[in-house]
């Protein structure tokens, strides 16, 4: 079962076409990477799954139900989490207030005036339950801003997941990060795999091989190849297009 | 209501909407480019209008009071720019606003320490005093002379920003700054640039105002806030915003005052048209800024950000 | 999931929230401030000077429109040039009411908070739509086009204004007495802090909060931001509103000067000045400042080279160069810097 059809899309800037008839489908369940030279047009992808960016063409398909014209914030609501290629929280809250934030996203009920956030345990205990599927409930009351990188990222996923995505877009959850942060941030996502559809954009190619399910490779806006590791590995086209010497050390 | 009554209010009309032209480019660009609001942008009008009015007065030579008032006025900006406003660049605009906001409250107060509340009186030059035939209309030649004014420099904006290197620099500086600044490109230097031309452009149009305006403390603010209502309809960062914002406000705002209060006369009673006519007139080109940025939010012509 | 193992590994997590209160000098000061004014009236009585209780209570109208204007301030980051605008509607639906033989003070009360209640949904509504720096200059031009309006307004005194002959009549509660009307203000001012406290740490406000600090992302965790910023703009402006009904009644006198944009850049220094986002700075901020305008425009201290004339004449100036000071030396204000003190120590308490 598809979680997520994309079916021809289109994005132009002026003369300059990012995506181009762009076709994507992720199986429910399942971690599905994204990959492909810079300037192919991964982060515009990503940006028009989310609702950021209006396409100019084209569908893009929620477990059966076309979200194309919903706006950012209801297109959460309806099940689309992500997390940005530049972290994106709230630095001035602690860990624990970011993700009880995002619950209290979740749970739409915010028209609440007088009783204070901090005693509201239908937000606390969910948020606290999240910190520690990722690995931060000791940083719990830190402020975001204190944070490390590696776990402001972690803190960021934490955050998506509150929602109860059915797909959860990371833009390159292991960007900057050492090499002991990035796997646990893979153990992580094998621990997500099956609970949610994931789809993932990544220049790690070791976590890529490692965790995909499936790999859809885009160049120039255009999907010029889908299918396992294996079948991705041998293929002459990615081989000559994207791949190149990394190949090599596969 | 003859037409060439209308087409009198239609030329002065015109001729504030140039006026507020000379304000809002510079000011836009310095919003555009410098992320920087400057309140005290009327405050350099003000100024300019003064230092045209006392060089005048002293030299009886106009071109002399163009000159001290264009000048002084860039050298007043860059002064304020390198002690006060440089150092809020990179600070929130809630600072940058007060700022300026005491700044023109200090300018002001200098104004009225040095020439006193009472407003002083500039002259039309007397080669400009007489009426120009247009169409077989008589119009002043003075204001004339700002429209003339007025579209030259708006020719030579254009040119300078759309076909020159460093107009082409301005244009990506107002599209994405701190990727020209990655691109290794002296961006202090074009802010320089910019805050100084935008100085001197407000000094200018202090010096045609002179004649027709009163030369007195607060008389730059009810035109920055005219200014500011160009910007947000035209588009912030935009020059062709600017040029036609200004163009909608002072003929709407002037068209406006001359012929809505007599319009409503022959719609409503005497006296509900003799109370509500400048009221609404006054209001106008605020409900019409308000319906711009119901349909278009950005303004009439924004500028796309990268 | 293992629920009732991550269930045992946070419940010791969960006990400690919320946070014990700790005192501290914020808090002493801040105590300190509401019982000072508090006491204003009583020690004038003492040494016979009511002058003073009048002069208090202006600032505490001023500091009352300062608090409103922070909710969408520093919490929710909306920078409004043009909030003198509801000071002033809360003012004229006084003055309009009594020039018309409408003294009930529950009326004026009533017609001024509608009044403001739909003007601030319209002109919120276009403003918020406007992102950025575009906010500040659009509320800017509303308040400007309304004081235009009160000006035009013949009828009520145009530009000069309009006297009232009596202040708003409540029935039992006599507001022609100063000392009455001294603590209606002080009681509205210590409400209005009350209800904001637990309007910002509760769920909406946290809305606001969040969105002042990131609003994309508040976006991306399903917050539709635009509607809430709405609502607090609203309340923002009906706190305003208020203020402006008791200014009316303490000068007994309406005034587009009321509305003039310079008020409302008054208005943000105060907060600034005081500590943007925090709830006691407002007050701080119009105390000081207002105290500061008195002590200029009446300034008598024996200065050399006839400064003290000077001062007394271009004590605008003074106050200008003043600003500039504070917005480039002082970076969270004065109760602020005592505020971030506290936080640095234990983040999650407010």
């Amino acid at each position: 079962m598809n979680m997520l059809e994309v079916k021809g899309l289109v994005k132009r800037f002026g003369g300059l076409t990012a995506t181009d008839h762009l076709d994507l489908d992720v199986r429910e369940g399942e971690i599905h990477a994204i990959i492909g030279p810079n300037g192919a047009g991964k982060t515009t992808l990503m940006n028009q799954l989310s609702g950021e960016l209006p396409p100019d063409e084209g569908a893009i398909v929620l477990n059966g139900v076309n979200v194309v014209k919903e706006t950012v914030h209801r297109r959460a609501r309806m099940g689309i989490a992500r997390s940005y290629q530049i972290t994106s929280i709230f630095l001035e809250f602690t860990a624990l207030q970011n993700v009880m934030l995002a619950v209290q996203g979740a749970s739409g009920a915010s028209m609440s005036f007088w009783r204070p956030v901090m005693k509201d345990r239908q937000l606390a205990e969910p948020a606290l339950q999240l910190l520690q599927e990722v690995g931060l409930a000791a940083d719990a009351k830190t402020l975001a801003s204190a944070l490390a990188h590696g776990a402001r990222r972690q803190l960021e996923i934490a955050m998506a997941l509150a929602l109860h995505p059915k797909v959860l877009l990371l833009d390159e959850p292991m960007a900057g990060m050492s090499h002991q942060e990035s796997a646990g941030v893979v153990t992580l996502l094998r621990q997500l795999r099956g609970s949610y559809s994931i789809v993932l954009v990544e220049h790690d190619m070791d976590a890529v091989f490692a965790l995909a399910d499936r790999i859809t490779v885009v160049v120039y806006g255009k999907q010029i190849a889908c299918g396992t590791a294996d079948e991705i590995r041998l293929n002459p086209e990615v081989r000559a297009a994207y791949l190149g010497d990394q190949m090599e050390s596969i | 209501m003859t037409t060439s009554l209308f087409f009198a209010q239609l030329l002065n009309g015109l001729q504030l909407g140039l006026l507020l032209f000379l304000m809002s480019a510079g000011l836009t660009l310095v919003l555009g480019i410098m992320n920087f609001v400057n309140l005290a942008h009327g405050s350099l009008f003000m100024m300019g209008a003064y230092f045209a009015a006392v060089a005048y007065g002293w030299t009886d030579s106009f071109l002399l009071a163009a000159l001290v008032a264009v000048v002084g006025t860039l050298l007043l900006g860059l002064l304020i720019e390198r002690t006060v406003l440089s150092k809020l660049y990179s600070r929130d605009h809630l600072y940058q606003v007060l700022a300026t906001f005491g700044l023109i409250l200090f300018l002001n107060e200098v104004a009225r320490a040095i020439w006193g509340q009472a407003p002083i009186f500039m002259n039309v030059p007397d080669a400009l005093s007489g009426t120009i035939n247009l169409f077989g209309l008589p119009y002043p030649s003075y204001r004339f002379a700002i429209i003339a004014v007025g579209l030259l420099v708006g020719l030579a904006l254009y040119l300078v920003i759309h076909r020159t290197r460093i107009g082409m620099l301005v244009r990506a500086g107002a599209s994405d700054s701190s990727m020209l600044a990655a691109l290794g490109v002296n961006i202090k230097l074009i802010n320089a640039l910019v805050f100084g031309a935008g100085a001197a452009l407000a000094g200018l149009a202090g010096l045609m105002a002179g004649p027709i305006l009163s030369v007195q403390p607060g008389m730059g603010e009810p035109i920055l806030i005219l200014t500011l209502v160009v910007l947000v309809t035209g588009g912030i960062g935009s020059i062709r915003g600017a040029f036609y914002g200004a163009l909608i406000v002072g003929i709407v705002d002037t068209i406006g005052r001359a012929f809505l209060p007599s319009l409503l006369r022959g719609v409503v009673d005497r006296s509900l048209a003799q109370a509500a006519g400048p009221a609404i007139a006054s209001m106008l080109i605020y409900l019409v800024m308000a319906v711009v940025l119901a349909v278009r939010p950005d303004g009439l012509f924004p500028v796309r950000h990268g | 999931m293992a629920d009732r193992q991550t269930s045992a590994a946070i419940s010791p997590l969960l006990a400690t929230l919320p946070a014990r209160r700790r005192i501290t000098l914020r808090w002493l000061s801040a105590a300190a401030v509401i019982a000072a004014l508090g006491a204003v009236p009583l020690i004038c009585a003492l040494i016979g000077q009511p002058f003073y209780v009048t002069l208090v209570s202006r600032m505490m109208i001023f500091a009352l429109a300062a608090l409103g204007l922070n909710l969408i301030l520093g919490y929710g980051g909306l920078i409004s040039f043009g909030h003198a605008l509801y000071i002033g509607i809360g003012a004229y639906a006084v003055g309009i009411l009594s020039y018309h033989g409408i003294t009930n003070g529950y009326v004026h009360l009533g017609v001024a908070l509608g009044a403001g209640l739909g003007l601030a949904v319209l002109i919120g509504s276009v403003c918020l739509r406007v992102s950025g720096v575009g906010f500040i200059m659009i509320t800017l031009a509303f308040a400007q086009m309304f004081y235009f309006l009160a000006i035009s307004l013949k009828q009520y005194g145009g530009d000069d204004g309009y006297a009232l002959e009596s202040r708003s009549n409540f029935g039992w509660l006599d507001l022609g007495d100063n000392t009455t009307l001294y603590y209606v203000i002080y009681a509205l001012l210590v409400l209005v802090l009350i209800l904001f406290y637990r309007l910002v740490n509760a769920r909406f406000g946290m809305v606001l909060r969040g969105s002042k600090s990131n609003d994309r992302r508040m976006r991306a965790l399903g917050f539709p931001t635009l509607p809430f910023k709405l609502i607090a703009y609203v309340i923002s402006a009906l706190v305003c509103v208020i203020a402006g009904v008791l200014l009316a009644n303490l000068t007994r006198f309406v005034s587009p000067s009321y509305m003039e944009w310079t008020v409302s850049g008054d208005i943000l220094l105060m907060i600034v000045l005081g500590g943007v986002g925090t709830l006691l700075g407002p007050i701080f901020g119009a105390v000081v400042w207002l105290s500061l305008e008195a002590v200029l425009t009446s300034l008598n201290v024996g200065l050399p080279w006839g400064l003290d004339e000077f001062i007394h004449n271009h004590w605008m100036g003074v106050l200008g160069l003043f600003i500039i000071t504070v917005t480039l030396v002082l970076k969270q204000g004065l109760y602020g810097f005592l505020v971030q003190r506290d936080q640095a120590r234990d983040p999650v308490a407010q």
